[in-house]
This record gives C-alpha cells, sequence and structure tokens, in this order.
C-alpha cells in the first residue's frame, strides 16, 4: 500500500449523477484505503435500491427478508406516511451484519451521499460486526439470511397447516417477550439452513417426549421411587424467558416450540447492536470520515464532494443542548464519533490529563488501540473506559438524579474534576442493558400443584414496571396454558404479588 | 471483489402481504374511523384517499419495560448553568431537561393517534363492503366500452387524406435548406469573384469573356443545376394527422336528490339527508365513471338547484310531494332519455304531505319513474309514527324490487339504513 502515495491517481468522478461504474470507482478506492487502515471486513456486496424497498426492509427490521407479521405493516404505513409528507428523510443506508456484508444504497442518494455510506456501512459498520466480540459470540454472519429464509418458510407452512390467525396470536405472544428473550452468558450453537432443517425435525420429536415429565398423568408408582423433595425447578431461575418457554411449557405442540424459537434467535441476532449503538454508530462515522478526508487529500476527491459530504456528516453528529426542543438525549452518532477521535488524539498527541487518565494508551499506536477498543468493549465498558475529561468538557455533561421521593431534581455532577468519574459512571450505565431493560427472571413451577409458572423481578432503584406488563403477563399465560404471576422483590427484599393472570382449565391450543 | 447488483427492478412491495395484516387485524377501528372520516366533507370530495387515524393505544404492542418512578440518574448535554449539587423544579409534563424523559418514548403511552393513509381503493373497500349495487347486472351489460377518435399529434405515415399541408411544406423548406447550403455557399463565393473580375475589366468585352470568367461562370452554372436538383418535397417531409382511438365510458349514471324543504324539514334533518345523499354519491362512484347529480328541492313547488343552494338555503310552507317528482320526471324525459343512462334516485323527507297528494305520488313512481330507474331509494326521516306518504310507498315497495325505503330516526341510523337499503340481493 505504500505504492498509494507515490502514484499518481485520477480524480474520482464528481457530481451529484451516480453510475454503477462510478459507484464501482469509488468503492476500489474507498477500499483500497481502508486496507491502508487495516481494517478487517467481509467481502462487500452493494445493492441498490428504491426508496420504496428501502422502507419494506425498514418495515422488517431491516432484513431482507423475514416472516410476515401485521406489526411489521404498522411500522411500514408509519414510515410510508412520514417519508410521503417530507417529514422524514429515510435512511441513507441499511448494512446488513451478514457474510457477504451487504450494504443498500438507495436510488435517490447522489453520488456523494453513495460514497458516504459505501465508506460508512460497507468499511465503518462491516468491520465492526467482524471484529467486535459481541457480535463474534452472539451472531452468525454466514447462516444468518440463511435462517430467516428457513424461519419465513416455516411460518408460512405452518400459516397454511394451522391458520394465520392462531399463528399471529402466538408470534404476538412471543414478540411481547422478545426484549427478554435473549441469553446474556452463553454461547448460542450455530445455525445454517440445512443443519437447522434437519435438527428442527429432530426436535420436533425429541422436545415433545423431554417436556412431558411437566404434564405426566401415569401414577407416581410406575417410576422407580423419586426422591421425597421434588426440588425446585427451575433448579437455577432462568432469565431468558423464551428459551424456558420453548423447552418447558406444558401445552404448545412442536411447531410452537420451533415458532417460539425462531422468535428468540432473531432477539438474540439484533441483541449485539442494542448493546453497540455509540461504538458502532461512532466507529463508522469515524471511518467515513477518516477514509474520505484521506481520499481528498490524496487529491482524489473534488471541493464540492467534500462540501457536500461535510454538510451531512455534520448533521448526523450534531449534539443539541439539553434545553432545545429537539433534544433527544446523547445522540449516539455524536458521541461515538467525537470519543474514537479524541482516543486517535490520545494516542498521537497527549496531554498531562491524558497522560494521567490514560497510562496505558496515551502516546501508543493508535490503530493497535482502536482495534483492541473495537474488539472487546460494548457501549457501557466502553464508555466506562474511554471517555475522557475532555469529550466531558465538550459536550458540557451534567449529571441529573431524579428520585420521586424528592420535589427537586438534584444536578449530581457536572464536567468538572469532582464530576468526571460520576458523570461517567453515570453514561455508562445508561447504556447498560441490566439497568435498562427490568429484571425478571424465571423464578419457580408449582410442578406438583397447579403447574403455575411464577416469574420474578428484582426492582431497580425502585423502579416500577411499565403499563404494558399486564397485557405481556397475559401474552405469557397464553404460551404456558397455567396460571402465571409475577412478583416484584424491592429494595428491601419484600416480595410483592404484581400480577396474576388465573387459568386453570387446560385447554389445548387455546391462544385467543 | 466486490459485487454491486442492482435491485431497482426486483419485487417491491415486500410489505404489502404485512401491510394486509394490519389492516385486517384492525378492520374494526379502521372502519369506524372511516365512518367518522365522511361527516365532514361535501358530497363529491369523497373519493379521495382517506386519512385514516386510529387510537394508537389499540395497537401499541406490550413489551416489559420500566415505567415512570424510582430514581432515574441521567447524564445531559449542554450545561449552561448549572453546578453540582444544584436543585431544579421538576419540568411540567417531563420537558427537556427532566429525568427519564428519554424512556418517555418507550413506554407506549403517548396518547396520539396512530395516523395512516388509505387508498381510494381500501377507503371504499372498507366503507361499501357487503353491498353491492342493485341491479348490477344491468350495469354489468353496459360497461361495454366505446371507442371515439381524437387528434394526438403528428405522424410520419398515414393515408394521404390525412397530410398535414402546412407541416409537409416546414418540413421540406427544412430539408432543402439543410440539403442545399453548402452550394449557396459557394455559389455566393464564385458570384462575388466573377462580380469583381467584371468590375476590374471596365466594360472590356475581351475581359468579360476571358478564360477565367467563362471558368467561373460554368462553375456558376453547375452549382445552380445541383441547387435545382434538391427535390421540392419528398416522401421524408410528408406529415399526417395522427388520430388515436380512445374509450370512452358510457357506464354513466345520474342522480337525482330530492329532498323536502318545508317548514317541518329542520336543519338537522337535512343534514342527516345530506349524509344519506353523500353515501349514496360515494357508492355511486364505486360503478360508474361519470356521474351526475341533479339536486331537485321542494315544498310546494319543486325547483332545480345547485348543491350549496339544495342543502343551505331556507323555504317554508306547505308540502307538495308530487312536484319534485314531475320536475324529476320531466328531466329524465329532456336529458337523460337516450338510453346512455343509469338512473338512481333518492328521495328524503320527513314523510308530512299534503294527503290528497300522496296517492298521485305513488302513481307518479310507479308508472313513470320507476321503469327507467335502476333503483330508487326513499328515506324518511322521523321520530314518530309512519306519515300518509309511507303508506302509500309502502304498496310500491311491495311490488318493485328496487324500489327500496327506509326510516331514519337520527343520524347515527344513517349508515346502518344505508347497509339495510343495499343489501346484497340476489337478483
Amino acid at each position: 500500500m505504500t505504492t498509494a502515495a507515490t502514484r499518481k491517481l485520477d480524480p474520482l468522478p464528481r457530481g451529484s449523477e451516480w453510475s454503477i461504474e462510478s459507484i464501482d470507482r469509488y468503492h476500489t478506492e474507498i477500499a483500497r484505503v481502508a486496507a491502508h487502515y487495516r481494517l478487517d471486513t467481509y467481502p462487500v456486496q452493494i445493492e441498490i435500491i428504491t426508496a420504496e424497498q428501502m422502507m419494506d426492509a425498514y418495515a422488517s427490521v431491516g432484513m431482507p427478508v423475514n416472516y410476515h407479521h401485521w406489526s411489521f405493516g404498522k411500522h411500514f404505513l408509519a414510515t410510508e406516511k412520514g417519508y410521503r409528507r417530507g417529514q422524514m428523510g429515510l435512511a441513507y443506508e441499511i448494512v446488513i451484519n451478514s457474510n457477504p456484508c451487504i450494504a443498500y444504497l438507495m436510488e435517490e442518494n447522489t453520488l456523494t451521499m453513495q460514497g458516504l455510506v459505501i465508506a460508512h456501512a460497507a468499511y465503518g459498520h462491516n468491520s465492526f460486526f467482524k471484529g467486535n466480540y459481541l457480535f463474534r459470540t452472539w451472531t452468525n454472519a454466514d447462516a444468518i439470511i440463511d435462517y430467516l429464509i428457513f424461519a419465513r418458510n416455516y411460518i408460512t407452512e405452518c400459516e397454511e397447516r394451522h391458520g394465520e390467525e392462531e399463528v399471529e396470536n402466538l408470534l404476538d405472544a412471543c414478540h411481547a417477550l422478545m426484549n427478554l428473550g435473549v441469553d446474556r452468558y452463553k454461547r448460542p450453537p450455530k445455525l445454517s439452513l440445512a443443519k437447522e432443517k434437519l435438527r428442527q425435525q429432530e426436535r420436533e420429536s425429541y422436545l415433545q417426549s423431554q417436556v412431558n415429565e411437566l404434564w405426566r398423568t401415569l401414577p407416581a408408582h410406575d417410576i422407580h421411587a423419586r426422591p421425597e423433595s421434588p426440588g425446585r425447578f427451575p433448579p437455577e431461575p432462568e432469565e431468558n424467558l423464551l428459551y424456558f418457554i420453548e423447552k418447558n411449557a406444558p401445552l404448545l405442540e412442536s411447531w410452537q416450540r420451533e415458532i417460539v424459537r425462531i422468535v428468540r434467535k432473531i432477539a438474540q441476532y439484533f441483541f449485539p447492536q442494542r448493546q453497540t449503538q455509540v461504538m458502532n454508530e461512532g466507529w463508522a462515522t469515524f471511518w467515513h470520515y477518516t477514509l474520505l478526508n484521506h481520499l481528498y487529500d490524496e487529491g482524489l476527491l473534488a471541493d464540492s464532494f467534500m462540501l457536500e459530504f461535510l454538510q451531512s456528516h455534520t448533521n448526523v453528529v450534531y449534539q443539541p443542548p439539553y434545553n432545545a426542543a429537539w433534544y433527544n438525549g446523547i445522540n449516539p452518532y455524536a458521541l461515538g464519533f467525537a470519543m474514537w477521535q479524541d482516543i486517535r488524539r490520545i494516542c498521537e498527541n497527549p496531554d498531562d490529563e491524558d497522560r494521567h487518565w490514560f497510562p496505558e494508551i496515551a502516546g501508543s499506536d493508535w490503530l493497535e488501540t482502536f482495534d483492541f477498543a473495537m474488539r472487546n468493549f460494548k457501549d457501557e465498558s466502553f464508555i466506562a473506559q474511554y471517555l475522557s475529561p475532555k469529550i466531558m468538557r465538550n459536550f458540557r455533561m451534567f449529571a441529573v438524579l431524579d428520585d420521586d421521593r424528592e420535589n427537586k431534581l438534584k444536578v449530581s455532577a457536572i464536567h468538572d474534576d469532582e464530576g468526571f468519574r460520576r458523570v461517567r459512571d453515570v453514561l455508562s450505565d445508561h447504556y447498560n442493558l441490566g439497568a435498562r431493560e427490568p429484571n425478571i427472571q424465571v423464578w419457580s413451577v408449582d410442578l406438583r400443584g397447579d403447574r403455575s409458572l411464577t416469574l420474578r423481578h428484582q426492582q431497580h432503584s425502585r423502579r416500577p414496571l411499565g403499563d404494558s406488563t399486564g397485557e405481556v403477563m397475559k401474552h405469557l399465560a397464553r404460551l404456558w396454558g397455567f396460571t402465571v404471576r409475577l412478583e416484584t422483590v424491592g429494595a428491601d427484599g419484600q416480595v410483592e404479588l404484581h400480577t396474576e393472570i388465573r387459568r386453570d382449565k387446560r385447554r389445548v391450543g387455546d391462544t385467543g | 471483489m466486490v459485487r454491486i447488483i442492482d435491485r431497482r427492478f426486483d419485487s417491491k412491495n415486500k410489505s404489502a402481504v404485512n401491510r394486509q395484516r394490519f389492516m385486517r387485524r384492525f378492520k374494526q377501528q379502521i372502519r369506524k374511523a372511516v365512518s367518522g372520516a365522511i361527516e365532514g366533507r361535501s358530497i363529491r370530495d369523497l373519493e379521495n384517499g382517506e386519512e385514516v387515524a386510529i387510537p394508537a393505544r389499540d395497537l401499541s404492542e406490550p413489551s416489559l419495560h420500566h415505567g415512570r418512578g424510582g430514581t432515574w440518574e441521567q447524564v445531559f448535554s449542554g450545561n449552561d448553568q448549572f453546578s453540582a449539587g444544584d436543585l431544579i423544579n421538576r419540568p411540567l409534563g417531563g420537558g427537556a431537561g427532566g429525568s427519564g424523559q428519554g424512556k418517555a418514548s418507550n413506554e407506549g403511552e403517548h396518547e396520539d393517534d396512530f395516523v395512516f393513509q388509505l387508498s381510494r381503493e381500501e377507503f371504499l373497500d372498507l366503507f361499501f363492503e357487503d353491498l353491492e349495487l342493485p341491479r348490477l347486472v344491468r350495469t354489468q351489460l353496459a360497461k361495454v366500452t366505446e371507442y371515439k377518435t381524437q387528434r394526438a399529434g403528428f405522424t410520419a405515415d398515414g393515408v394521404p387524406a390525412n397530410i398535414n399541408i402546412i407541416r409537409s411544406m416546414r418540413s421540406a423548406l427544412g430539408r432543402r435548406l439543410a440539403l442545399g447550403s453548402p452550394y449557396a455557399g459557394k455559389l455566393r463565393e464564385l458570384q462575388q469573384q466573377l462580380d469583381e473580375l467584371l468590375a476590374h475589366c471596365n466594360g472590356d468585352q475581351a475581359c468579360e469573356d476571358s478564360e477565367e470568367a467563362r471558368a467561373l461562370r460554368e462553375e456558376i452554372e453547375r452549382l445552380r443545376e445541383k441547387i435545382e436538383q434538391i427535390p421540392f418535397i419528398e416522401r421524408f417531409d410528408l406529415r399526417y394527422n395522427n388520430r388515436i382511438r380512445v374509450p370512452c365510458p358510457t357506464t354513466r349514471a345520474v342522480m337525482f336528490c330530492l329532498m323536502d324543504v318545508s317548514g317541518s324539514m329542520s336543519e338537522e334533518r337535512k343534514s342527516t339527508a345530506k349524509r344519506f345523499f353523500m353515501l349514496l354519491y360515494l357508492f355511486l362512484t364505486r360503478s360508474y365513471e361519470h356521474i351526475e347529480v341533479v339536486f331537485i328541492r321542494h315544498h310546494t313547488v319543486a325547483k332545480e338547484v345547485d348543491e350549496d343552494e339544495f342543502f343551505h338555503s331556507r323555504e317554508s310552507g306547505g308540502t307538495v310531494v308530487s312536484s319534485a317528482l314531475l320536475l324529476m320526471r320531466d328531466i329524465l324525459r329532456q336529458r337523460y332519455a337516450n338510453g346512455q343512462w343509469n338512473i338512481y334516485g333518492a328521495q328524503a323527507s320527513d314523510g308530512d304531505n299534503w294527503d290528497n297528494d300522496s296517492p298521485l305520488c305513488s302513481q307518479l313512481l310507479g308508472r313513470d319513474i320507476l321503469p327507467s330507474c335502476q333503483y330508487f331509494a326513499y328515506i324518511e326521516i322521523t321520530a314518530g309514527e309512519p306519515q300518509n306518504l309511507w303508506r302509500e310507498y309502502a304498496r310500491i315497495a311491495d311490488e318493485q324490487p328496487h324500489f327500496a325505503m327506509q326510516r331514519i330516526e337520527s343520524p347515527a341510523d344513517i349508515y346502518p339504513v344505508f347497509r339495510e337499503l343495499f343489501k346484497k340481493t340476489i337478483l
């Protein structure tokens, strides 16, 4: 790559109209520079689509294929309305964590935007997907498209066999539990279309025999002497509600278990994205900025290109102050971009403060530091590790404590020497999924009695559960088939019954 | 190596299925919104798609999340006035600066309606579900499309009768100019040379007949011939008037709105009648490409008026219903008698007619009007006992399948009554 500096390069096409050839040329140059910065990516597949197709992709959570469900239709209508009225632009890009990495370019974009998207999505996000530990652990880029095809075909088949409404009700119930349907600490098995099909058939017969214990009606004396105390079930609390349902719900048919599993798998696929928003967007933004500036310095990009690019770049990384009407929390693009820029600065030009706060990375090789940080962190730990006083000062960050027992809000820390650590902790905690979502686990099942299922909610900072909890519990009761209840454990250890949905009669397949 | 795939021509409506499912699931709410939507509109303004709002609460998807309350600590940006330890008043309504505000959007608690656009087709389909156009059979037969020819610019080929002379000559002229211009330039040049030569000679005959002048003259002659050889007009120049055949709808319908505006019809009753007419108009737009509406209002005399006057001007006096029917019959004979029209009638009244007039009404209706009508609906807007007109009409209703009558007591009845009137019937 050292030849790049010496070789005389032709400037890239300019103007706003793009063609396939010009996109190809941009891509070639961006890929060359990305390799120069040692970005490791999946092969890139660029797909050009219309605005309408973009809305389609939007509606099915950004995936090229997905099963059918009314909620995607609702999403589509909302997007369509916003777009038609011009209230909302569509995102310039959607990128899919798959191998090859699929990046969508929208037909309406100008050539500049296409170049920006290629750098941002096809190299920024792509390298993040390939490198970050969460994505490596929880997603399997080779198989996701295959799995989605499998899922859609399977669910369509179920609709034909069991009726659309039945399947829809089941999916509604699963969607309600989706955000608590992920494994946080286990490595899931890899999936591929062929294997998955084979195993699904095996599972069908196997699973059914495994769960039988719950509704066994044979007299107990048929079996060997069972231990007197039945013990707890489950032996350990289970945090993945959908997993527990899939494996243990007594009345589900095998196809229903499979659908629960599909929803769970897809939720799991999106799990890393929810935890790396700041890092991932910041990373992609940093790289489109760096790659395009590099090309400009080489003389490949026209000034007009840079002006248009910088204008949309600046819009993306703008952080409005708290009292602006359009303030909507900390902008992850702004924070992420600022942090990555700042890490590079600390590596290249550290000052005394940086040496004090970041002795390990001050003055180190920035590319290596970047690679390490990108691979091994998620938002929560990334902020806790790398948020520097300089960024907090630049953003003029302050932390506000809202305690509903007090009449007033309290500013607990600001961007000064005493406050830096507190502000950083609070911000880091904001991105902690454990704190953001209620901690609800499967606590016990009354195996000997009415087979009721008990969940426990461990309160965090005395925060109550939201309004729709009752609805979710109804869905859970449908899946479980017997009484379900939710208990809340307060800070003092006091257990209170939050919701109970009674379901005494056992009716197979009653989901409505 | 990168792969660039152009997917723009792939299937577009991937979400169509999801959209349909959404519509199916929330049909009740959508239908309610649709029937609410027509109330504020003019009769003819109903053909566009409709923006429909249904309560967001009905279609929120529940999830397990934190609600408000407890302690929240959050980081904000843009500190301009605070130091650590400051106390701030709780902002009202969770405005900017309030803690937990970022969460609010996750809670599914906003009360805003979910608004979306129905296409015109979807709107009308929902509206007229289960309804079928009365006497549809005849309408179907009438739907044969006729063609008429109309002008559509010019073409380069056609029959001689259609030659457009101006266009043809214009293009011939252009061609002649274009083909002749190289020769003409040369010609001018030679002519100038010759003129100079002759001027030089000062009238000396030998000089004028010199070798050089002769050569020039010959060359000029040759060029002139060449220019003259360019044909004055060629097949290539010809332009023909172009005429194309366009389908013209023969499914035309006329709708007669008859309304009683006598003293006994209050504003409220008139507005009820208006809504009924709107429904009928909408209904007809489903089946006909061209619809005319005739408004006839009457008290003791009938008058044809425009829509605005029909609904808004006030009259009073007694009631002679037959006057309106007579007028309708006359208009029918004058304007719509050529068999190309599907004729619909809707009459609204409070049923309070001058006693001796009612038999005349039923006679007019049964003998003169109904035979040429596709459908005639009568609604009586009254809360009390059926009036004499009702009793007269009831006899016709038994005999004529395309005459229907219903009573409306309040605006809420309109839709059900409308459905009842136009209920699917097997003919």
